[in-house]
Order: C-alpha cells, then structure tokens, then sequence
C-alpha cells in the first residue's frame, strides 16, 4: 500500500484548521493528543477512502474512541498509535478521549467528517 | 412500609420535584423477604469545583445536607455514588478536598454513611488518595434482607470493571437466590446511554450478564448529572441530580457539558433522592434546598 503523509494531503491543517484529504488513495492521518485536546480536532475525508490514523501522545496516556465506527484505542507516549479504517457511511462522527485524564478530559474531543 | 412510614415518605412530596413511584422489584415473591426502610442517595458533589456553571458551589453540599438533616423520617442510611470531589491533578490539593468534603458531610445525622467513587476521585491515582478517607473502592452490604453492591468502575481510567472485579462480582452472586432483593451502586451507567458522550462503562454489558438471571435487581448510579430512567430487560437503572450543575439531556445538544446557571433559580436541577425499599421500592427526588 503507498502511503503518503497527512503534510502533503491536508488542507488547511492550521491550528484549530479542518484537515481535509485532496485525494482518493491510503492515506495516513496524523493526531497528536495532549490535555485536553486532538491535533487537528477535526478531520475531513471522503467516504471509501482507505486510512491510516496515526496517533501520537505528547504527555500522558489518552484514549481514542468513535462509538459511531466501533473503533477504540489508546494512546501512550512514545508509541504510535495506528488505526486502520475506511469510512463508508457520510457523516460527522464525534472523537473523543475515554482514559479520564484530568480536569479538562470531558471537553478533550474531535470530529470524523466523512464526505460523499 | 407500615401506615405511618407511607405517610411520612409521602410528606417528602411537597418539597420534592419527582416522586417516582413504579414497582422496582418486578418479582412478587420479594415482598415476604424483608422489612421496609428508606435511604438517601446523593452524587457528584464534586467539592473543590470552581466555575460559572455553579458560582455557589462552595455551598451547595452543605444545603443538601442540612436538607437530609430535615426529612422527618431520618433514613436508615446514606450513600455517595461518586465524584465526591472534583479532580485535581495535584495529590496534595485532592487529600485536602477529600479532607474537607468529609467534614462537611460529618454534619449528617445519620451516621451510617457510605462512600463510592467517581472518576473525579480515583482516576488520576487508581483511587490510591480515595482508599486513605474512604476505605474498599468496591464492597458489599446487607440491610433488612436487602443486599447492596457497589461496583467501581472509575478507579480504572479507562472506566473497566475489569475481569478480577467481575470475578469478584459473580461469586458473590452465586451465594444469592435467584428472588434475592439486590440493589447494585455505581458510578457510571453500566449500559450505553450515550456512548459517544462516554456515558457508559466498558464492560457494564458483563456485569448485566452476571445480574440477568436475578429476578429482583435495580442499579442507582450517578456520572450523567440528570436523573434518568432505563431499562435492561427487567432491570431498571435510575440515574441521580448532581449537587454542582445539571448536565444537558443525553444528545440534546452536540457535546455534552453543563447547563447554564440560572440566577433566578438557583439550585435548579439539583438534590438528592430518597430511595423507599417495601414490597415495591419508590423514591423521591429532593432538592438541595428546602426553600
């Protein structure tokens, strides 16, 4: 499978920015989490596009969880993290950080926009 | 519930919001176990919150208990369904919240008083500071026929019951006849309410296996800070009022999160809930404050 990186795909990835996938191919898409947020917190992509999600801890344990996908994982420092999905319904699936993590860890989430 | 008990349960109603009054106990064969009583509830008092949802936060744990230190009927006792205190990642500042919400609720008359924990309290340390002022993380009890169960499923951040407390669960359901009165404590829900605010425990959906076959079962909880009503096939799970701020109704709105403080009605969407165990159980929603 060719990967390329979330860099030379993404749009407007600056902080607080919507990532967004230019492209129909394997794609990797890197999050960084630290309290009490995801780097970048929302993410687009399109429906059937396979992808790698990379994750990556700056401080502490963190959890990553889309009920909506059945998809769940942790995050612990040092480690990448990788999950492998392709979306296949449209829509706007929260993310969200399920290892309690501090004062904050309730507001710590994101969005999976998938596209048509 | 004799005559009179009946009669002073009922009283509650005219300082109550909700009295709910459905047969909790599904099984008839329950009636001739035990005797009657009532006990109060509260949760997620979260002492040491600072913030705009609740600006008397400093003082609505001390109303409340002034309000269970009124009823006229003094329960037989008092449980805590978590988050006693609000979370802190300094270990120092947590002792001291603890420290201080046990003096406050010292106050309560009744002295039979017990404490579970939320995640607030015991998931930064694996309940370490919580063991030092509160004692077993989980535990059983009996009271007039009824057995309680309180499950932890905060102390793991990841919010397990994980596999050694189920263990420990399972044996204790299998020194319980299949018409026991069992009443399960937790913090969080142990079903899915709203899996995408967390609202749920990871494994819940075991330890509803290991209750199923009971056919007298009813789960109280806290974590979601509304009151909430559910129904597991014939297990029925009644979430309690925080006494810090209302949480919005499960998928209201996007995210989950507190509403707004209300000046006008301070308090509002606030209290506890005096639980009545009879041939049928009812309870009613208290407020933090009388008046």
């Amino acid at each position: 499978m060719k990967r390329r990186t979330m860099a030379a795909l993404l749009i407007g990835s600056a902080a607080g920015g919507v990532a967004r996938l230019a492209a129909d191919a394997p794609v990797e898409i890197r999050i960084a989490a630290r309290k009490f947020e995801f780097h970048p917190n929302k993410v687009a992509v399109k429906r059937g596009q396979p992808l790698t999600l990379v994750l990556m801890s700056e401080d502490r344990i963190h959890g990553f969880k889309v009920p909506d996908l059945g998809l769940r994982a942790e995050i612990v420092p040092g480690q990448e993290t990788r999950v492998a999905l392709t979306p296949e319904k449209v829509g706007s699936f929260t993310f969200f950080c399920d290892v309690f993590c501090g004062d904050g860890h309730e507001e710590m989430d994101g969005t999976l926009i998938v596209e048509a | 519930m004799s005559q009179v008990d009946r009669r002073e349960f009922l009283k509650l109603s005219s300082i109550a919001g909700v009295a709910f009054t459905a047969g909790l106990f599904p099984s008839a064969q329950s009636s001739a176990q035990s005797g009657n009583f009532h006990f109060v509830q509260f949760s997620d008092t979260h002492w040491g919150y600072k913030g705009p949802a609740n600006p008397d936060a400093e003082h609505t744990l001390e109303k409340a208990v002034a309000t269970v230190n009124g009823l006229a009927s003094p329960p037989d006792f008092i449980v805590f369904t978590g988050d006693l205190t609000h979370t802190t990642d300094d270990p120092k500042l947590r002792r001291e919240r603890m420290k201080r919400f046990r003096e406050i609720v010292s106050a309560l008359r009744v002295k039979d008083v017990r404490f579970m924990p939320g995640e607030h309290d015991a998931a930064l340390d694996k309940g370490e500071a919580y063991k030092e002022f509160f004692g077993a993380l989980n535990y059983t009890f009996d009271h007039k026929g009824v057995h309680f169960i309180a499950l932890d499923n905060v102390s793991d951040p990841a919010a397990k019951l994980g596999d050694e407390q189920l263990a420990w669960l399972a044996a204790d359901l299998k020194q319980r006849k299949a018409d026991d009165r069992i009443v399960v404590l937790t913090h969080r829900p142990l079903f899915d309410l709203k899996p995408d605010w967390d609202w749920t425990t990871a494994d819940g959906a075991k330890a509803m296996e290991l209750l199923m076959p009971y056919k007298n079962v009813v789960v109280f909880y806290g974590h979601i800070h509304r009151q909430h009503h559910h129904m597991t096939g014939h297990i029925a799970h009644h979430a309690a009022s925080s006494l810090i701020f209302e949480l919005a109704e499960p998928g209201s709105q996007p995210k989950r999160g507190p509403l707004p403080y209300d000046a006008a009605t301070p308090g509002k969407g606030l209290g506890t809930r005096d639980i009545a165990m009879a041939d049928k159980v009812s309870f009613v929603e208290l407020p933090a404050t009388k008046g």
